[in-house]
């Protein structure tokens, strides 16, 4: 792997990022999925580094899980996301961020439909217009949440309390960095570093004293794929896909996973149990699997936080040997309970894995 | 006839015709970008469809150029159109009156590494035509040693939207054949892969060499695309493509991937263009007079064009052009120059 060659890929995907002003917008599946990412996001960007991220009540889902299933007509998502552009307008913003990568892809999707086709753009306004009366806005700037804090990975290493560094060798921790789909394969120039070799996450990992792991299977999908698993007969598919990535990771022996979409942690930590449930086969160390994070955790441990207030107790793969190797005191007995020490219930016991 | 031709660039078109402008007597001058003639030929080992030696050409031609001003490491700094010549500024300084100017500019290799998918510049073992050509040359490359497995990738950059290219190259289905033949002549063990999207034989003999790589060298033809190319930690590259004729996906490991890079309007040409602002046609390349009769002649007076910079040829065909764009030329100049005689 020639280092350089993706140094000069890289600058040619560059996307310019306002530094504050930004209406929010969360992910259906990952308040559920991973709940405390987004908190860490907001907490992170509001009150570490004094950013203006403003959100409503108001918003809803973008409708991509029902567009990507074919169970919504394309006007009827685009005229969803038109109302989500109108209240960012409505409260006197104008650049957009969003939670999730499923949601992105649709923006990106939307805009440039928007751009190619005007008379579709102008129906959709009417629709807008006659369903709610909101008036029809676009974004001047439209970002995921990992591309901001991509922007902020310099500020989160100024302030970092650990290092993606195992304290006990002092090399970096191996990271395989993975994207969602729709971050950048539909439309590369949206995303940092482009398509086949991003950036947004090596970018973070680098800079927070991490080594990015390559390889054969990077480009693969996490198994989620929507029809792969939302189609019940169809999941051995998504499984096969999962194992196919670990299967190609396993000889690069990584530390841990950092990724940017609600399905790709949530898929790639699942099925590491199911694999080892079914096959005996785990892809850690001395038993254990390959813990999963996403960007805002991985952010958060660097910057100090409790992994519990992390939500890292929700997680399938204990995130125990990455926490112990970066050299985070975290209470074990704690691990189960939730604010305000309440009993959150603790899993069976799984023996296949650790 | 003391006439000044002035040619742009010192390739084979510009060797062949100013060659042949100076055996008709006239004050030839050629300037070359570069420090040395010969252009992309320069670089080639050996040519399809017989394997013939790229250098005994280009001696022959650098043989013939005998009398010719050459001017290397040379650029045009300005060009302006007078009444019936060409006021040309060269980057050394001289001024030159041409009465008429032959744009043999030529072609640039398309950029690889715009194939990001195929990893050219990232992965180690991922070379160019070009590259393998200068293996030929030398046979000193640290990344080819003894491969067991090789690919070609045809049509890189070539019919190709995504890159913004949608014209033919013309000349890499032949070049793959000849380079895959080649290399199982030095490595008779290997295996050897070429991915095709046509396979446009269309040259006298090149059929033939296309039959021979088949049966002779038991080269694998397989019509489909490459969607994919990833590293493996001891370097081998894993290849994913379709097999279209079989309708299966394929997955190959190979030890060396040899990209078929296409043919782009060179960025020289496009200077000088711009300067007199010459039409193009989409595909990048010069507009010629027409599309049939008169395709060394521009829609300026006294501009002529030879060989790839009107498009992607082969070698015979941009020496037959460079003899063709002499012959217009000397046409040219008789009947507007006749005082001069």
């Amino acid at each position: 792997m020639i280092y350089e060659g993706k140094q000069k890929i890289w600058s040619d995907y560059q996307k310019e990022i306002p530094d504050d002003h930004y209406f929010y917008v969360r992910s259906c599946i990952r308040q559920t999925f991973f709940p405390a990412s987004e908190w860490a996001f907001l907490d992170i960007t509001r009150n570490k580094f004094n950013k203006d991220i403003f959100e409503t009540e108001h918003h809803t889902t973008c409708g991509g899980i029902a567009y990507h299933s074919d169970a919504i007509p394309q006007e009827t998502v685009m005229t969803i996301i038109a109302r989500q552009f109108a209240l960012m307008h409505k409260y006197g913003y104008e650049n957009y961020v969003c939670s999730c990568i499923t949601s992105f892809g649709l923006y990106c999707e939307t805009l440039e439909s928007w751009r190619e086709f005007p008379d579709l753009q102008n129906k959709i306004a009417e629709n807008l217009k006659k369903a709610t009366g909101l008036e029809f806005a676009k974004p001047k700037f439209l970002v995921h949440a990992s591309d901001l804090v991509y922007k902020y990975r310099n500020l989160i290493a100024a302030q970092a309390k650990f290092k993606l560094v195992d304290k006990n060798t002092g090399k970096p921790l191996r990271v395989v960095e993975h994207i969602g789909c729709h971050y950048s394969k539909m439309f590369p120039s949206k995303g940092i570093g482009g398509a086949e070799y991003p950036y947004v996450l090596a970018g973070m990992v680098e800079a927070w004293g991490g080594e990015v792991v390559d390889y054969p299977e990077r480009r693969h999908c996490c198994g989620f794929g929507f029809r792969q698993y939302f189609v019940q007969s169809n999941r051995g598919y998504s499984l096969a896909n999962t194992h196919k990535k670990f299967e190609s990771m396993e000889p690069y022996k990584p530390d841990m996973i950092i990724t940017n979409c609600p399905g790709c942690p949530y898929f790639m930590d699942r099925w590491q149990y199911v694999i080892a449930e079914t096959q005996g086969k785990t892809y850690g160390q001395n038993g254990h699997g390959i813990p999963v994070f996403t960007f805002e955790e991985v952010a958060g441990l660097v910057l100090g936080y409790n992994p519990w207030d992390l939500g890292l107790q929700t997680h399938q793969i204990g995130p125990e040997p990455v926490l112990d190797k970066m050299g985070i005191v975290y209470d074990p007995a704690k691990k189960y309970l939730g604010k305000n020490g309440k009993d959150i219930g603790k899993p069976d016991f799984v023996e296949c894995i650790k | 006839m003391n006439n000044n031709v002035l040619i742009i660039g010192g390739g084979p078109a510009g060797l062949e015709a100013a060659a042949q402008l100076q055996g008709l007597g006239y004050n030839t001058i050629l300037i070359e970008k570069t420090d040395k003639l010969g252009g992309h030929l320069a670089k080639w080992d050996r040519l399809f469809p017989a394997s013939q030696s790229a250098k005994e050409l280009l001696d022959t031609l650098l043989q013939n150029i005998n009398g010719v001003k050459c001017f290397l490491n040379t650029d045009v700094n300005s060009i302006n159109v007078l009444d019936k010549s060409y006021n040309v500024i060269l980057s050394n300084g001289i001024t030159i009156l041409a009465d008429a100017v032959l744009l043999a500019s030529g072609f640039d290799l398309f950029k690889a590494e715009k194939k990001e998918e195929y990893g050219y510049e990232i992965y180690d073992r991922v070379i160019t035509n070009a590259d393998l050509e200068q293996y030929y040359k030398t046979k000193c490359d640290n990344r080819i040693q003894n491969p067991k497995s090789i690919g070609f990738i045809h049509c890189v950059g070539s019919r190709d939207e995504k890159v913004g290219n949608l014209a033919c190259s013309k000349v890499c289905c032949a070049t793959a054949v000849k380079q895959a033949c080649e290399i199982k002549q030095e490595f008779p063990e290997a295996e050897v892969y070429c991915f095709y999207m046509d396979l446009r034989m269309f040259g006298r003999n090149y059929e033939d060499l296309y039959l021979k790589a088949q049966k002779q060298y038991d080269i694998r033809f397989i019509r489909g695309r490459v969607s994919e190319v990833s590293e493996q930690q001891d370097k081998t590259l894993i290849v994913k493509a379709e097999d279209t004729l079989s309708s299966k996906p394929i997955k190959i490991t190979l030890d060396i991937l040899v990209l078929m890079a296409g043919m782009r309007p060179s960025e020289a040409g496009e200077k000088i263009g711009d300067m007199l602002q010459i039409s193009k046609e989409d595909d990048g390349f010069f507009t010629t007079k027409d599309s049939v009769y008169s395709l060394q002649k521009s829609n300026l007076p006294g501009l002529f064009f030879a060989g790839a910079c009107t498009g992607p040829k082969t070698i015979p065909d941009t020496l037959h052009e460079a003899r063709s764009s002499a012959l217009e030329i000397h046409e040219y100049l008789v009947k507007n120059f006749s005082d001069r005689k």
